[in-house]
């Protein structure tokens, strides 16, 4: 059984203004330890669904349709306090803004003691100390520094402290949404480093969300690709890299720089992503779409399977037709 | 040989720290950030230029002390062979013309209360150049120059109208209604999506040829970088510790911060074993400067020297300049 199941979700946003689908439609599942990129642009609908998994999608959103299961039980139906000690227990979440994630009134162990108290009352005081020590030590902080409030800490230790805290009590699945986008490259290549060992180590699944492709490519063993809360490529990494298929897939990875290449030649996608409250009618990507033909406008592609597990939604690939050439290098 | 359009010597900024009460009755002396801390370096005409570095390496404050935003606490600034460091009123008014400067962050960067048409062509009232009719047919002109297209359909709209990309290219149009020589580009495309990131750095490539500009590019990104300039000097606490071609930077960087650096950016490649270099310890405060080479509390290669001497910037191959201990 695997440890996460997603089907067919659709979250909405229900504003003054008009309904704004943010997730529309989505399904994917992943077993314990694997580790799944979820990439996009800002409004893709990446943070929406990283949420929803632990089902705190901010007001007015509404999770419409579809199922979540975490280890076969659909966390959609659980009664609010069983919720709880899911979030934190079985799926923590690492926020992106590490800054405003700590409380600042109150020393960093203090906040590992009211996370270890609320889900088990019953340890005692040396235990949650000894723990915490062990948690700072895994992350590289002086265990003496727990009596440190959250200001006395530089950026990048502040969200190795967030990690900390998402781990603190073994979960299954840790959700890291832009773990990194706040910080330096130097210190978000440890982050990232520090996160695959702690992985390993305490043997989690881990959803990497974030709008550098670079980082998903390098870091995770699937990815999927949205545009306008819709997945528009689900595939191996390996496989996304060497044969990218849906066209904005193409045109992302043609866009960015790679310091390993020389010579090389970036090549823009077209205007620019739709507006949420009136999105464009059948594919969400065609009036960006250098294939673009008259059915895309019309009706949104179906999701499928064109290679082994490598799934893409696309017309041109739904009737059999030749893939997109590419002229990307490398 | 190309010929130098900006030139800056010894360039130092300071800004002093606010202390307090307590303090200032047991202390005379006044504390420091050295954000810009004894930098040189000139850009060539028609090249771009990048200064690059993590957050607090001094780049930013570097570029607006250049283009007369901020004064130096000392060192000079030539443009164009002239000593611009202590100009004033309209003589520094008229060299505005000549150097203009964009932002990253173009829902700042843009009065919310002006349309496109006053943004843009503001700049040619204050300078009493142009306005009216004549304003409004200098800026459609640029408009279309930037891509925005039909122009007509832009000129009344009010920034939350427009998307980030289409701010950008606003800020971008009113930093050449003056038709300028050289311009300052800060982080001018962190803030924008990765798919509309193209079409403005594409952009900026093509002014280069059509109006010959030449670039301070600003960034933390090196690999975008590596796609735009010529040449990129690498900062570290306000100073610059190598300067190279990117060419030569990328293929053999010499300082050891710098190796850190390019092994720390990510690549999209899921195949690539990665060996990183690791740095032990976070950037120092820049009021609290290490002695000797800014970097050697971190640098895993350093000797005693390196806490008693700053190194200086020497060229160890053609065109490409290093400051650190172990060169010689």
């Amino acid at each position: 059984m695997p440890l996460l199941e997603v089907d067919s979700l659709t979250v909405d946003y229900r504003t003054s203004t008009g309904t704004i689908r943010a997730v529309e439609d989505v399904s994917f599942s992943l077993n314990k330890g694997q580790k799944l990129g979820l990439a996009g642009e800002s409004g893709s609908g990446k943070s929406t669904l990283g949420l929803s998994i632990i089902r705190l999608v901010p007001y007015p959103g509404v999770i419409a349709k579809g199922h979540i299961k975490i280890d076969g039980t659909d966390i959609l139906k659980l009664p609010a306090h069983e919720m709880r000690s899911i979030r934190g227990g079985k799926a923590a979440y690492i926020f992106q803004d590490p800054m405003t994630s700590l409380n600042p009134v109150k020393k960093i162990g203090a906040h590992f003691v009211e996370l270890i108290n609320t889900h088990e009352p019953n340890t005692s005081k040396e235990e949650v100390s000894e723990r915490t020590k062990t948690v700072l030590k895994n992350l590289e902080i002086l265990p003496e520094r727990m009596n440190d409030y959250p200001h006395q800490f530089s950026g990048g230790m502040r969200q190795r402290i967030m990690i900390g805290l998402a781990i603190a009590l073994n979960p299954d699945l840790v959700i890291a949404d832009e773990p990194t986008t706040a910080l330096d490259v130097i210190v978000q290549a440890k982050i990232l480093e520090l996160l695959e060992n702690l992985r390993k180590m305490y043997g989690m699944a881990l959803i990497l969300i974030s709008h550098d492709l670079s980082i998903i490519l390098e870091r995770c063993d699937k990815i999927i690709i949205m545009y306008a809360g819709h997945m528009l490529e689900y595939a191996p990494s390996m496989e996304l890299h060497k044969e990218p298929k849906h066209p904005y897939t193409q045109g992302l990875l043609q866009s960015i720089p790679n310091i390993e290449l020389s010579d090389q030649k970036l090549a823009a996608i077209p205007g620019s992503p739709p507006n949420m409250l009136n999105p464009p009618k059948g594919c969400s990507f065609w009036p960006r779409c250098s294939y673009a033909k008259k059915i895309c406008q019309m009706k949104e592609p179906p999701l499928v399977n064109v290679d082994h597990n490598h799934l893409v939604r696309c017309v041109l690939y739904d009737k059999g037709e030749v893939h997109a050439e590419r002229n990307r290098e490398g | 040989m190309l010929s130098e359009i900006v030139k800056v010597e010894h360039l130092k900024k300071y800004f002093p720290v606010q202390k307090s009460f307590l303090e200032q009755l047991f202390t005379r002396e006044l504390s420091y950030v050295k954000a810009v801390d004894d930098v040189a370096f000139s850009i060539r005409s028609g090249e771009i230029f990048t200064l690059a570095g993590e957050s607090g390496c001094g780049k930013t404050t570097a570029g607006r002390v250049i283009v007369r935003l901020l004064e130096p606490t000392s060192g000079k600034i030539y443009f164009n062979g002239q000593d611009i460091t202590k100009l004033k009123g309209e003589k520094l008014r008229l060299l505005r013309r000549k150097m203009q400067i964009i932002f990253q962050d173009p829902y700042a960067s843009l009065n919310p209360r002006m349309k496109t048409v006053d943004a843009v062509g503001h700049p040619l009232e204050i300078h009493g150049l142009a306005k009216g009719r004549e304003k409004k047919k200098r800026v459609l002109d640029v408009l279309e120059r930037v891509g925005l297209t039909p122009p007509e359909q832009f000129i009344n709209l009010y920034p939350h109208q427009l998307s980030g990309g289409q701010r950008q290219r606003i800020a971008l149009a009113r930093s050449i209604i003056f038709k300028p020589e050289f311009m300052v580009a800060d982080e001018p495309v962190s803030m924008i999506d990765v798919s509309l990131r193209t079409t403005i750095i594409d952009l900026m490539l093509s002014f280069r040829k059509e109006l010959g500009l030449t670039y301070l590019f600003i960034t933390h990104d090196l690999a975008v970088a590596k796609y735009i300039s010529n040449r990129i000097a690498i900062m570290y606490l306000g100073r610059i510790i190598e300067i190279g071609h990117k060419e030569s930077l990328f293929l053999d960087p010499k300082h050891p911060y710098t190796q850190a650096l390019l092994s720390a950016i990510p690549v999209p490649n899921p195949k690539r074993e990665r060996k990183r270099i690791e740095l032990s310890g976070e950037v120092p405060s820049a009021i609290d400067m290490p002695t000797g080479c800014r970097f050697h509390p971190r640098c895993p290669y350093r000797t005693d020297k390196c806490s008693k001497e700053e190194p200086q910037l020497i060229e160890v191959e053609k065109n490409h300049f290093v400051a650190c201990h172990l060169m010689k």
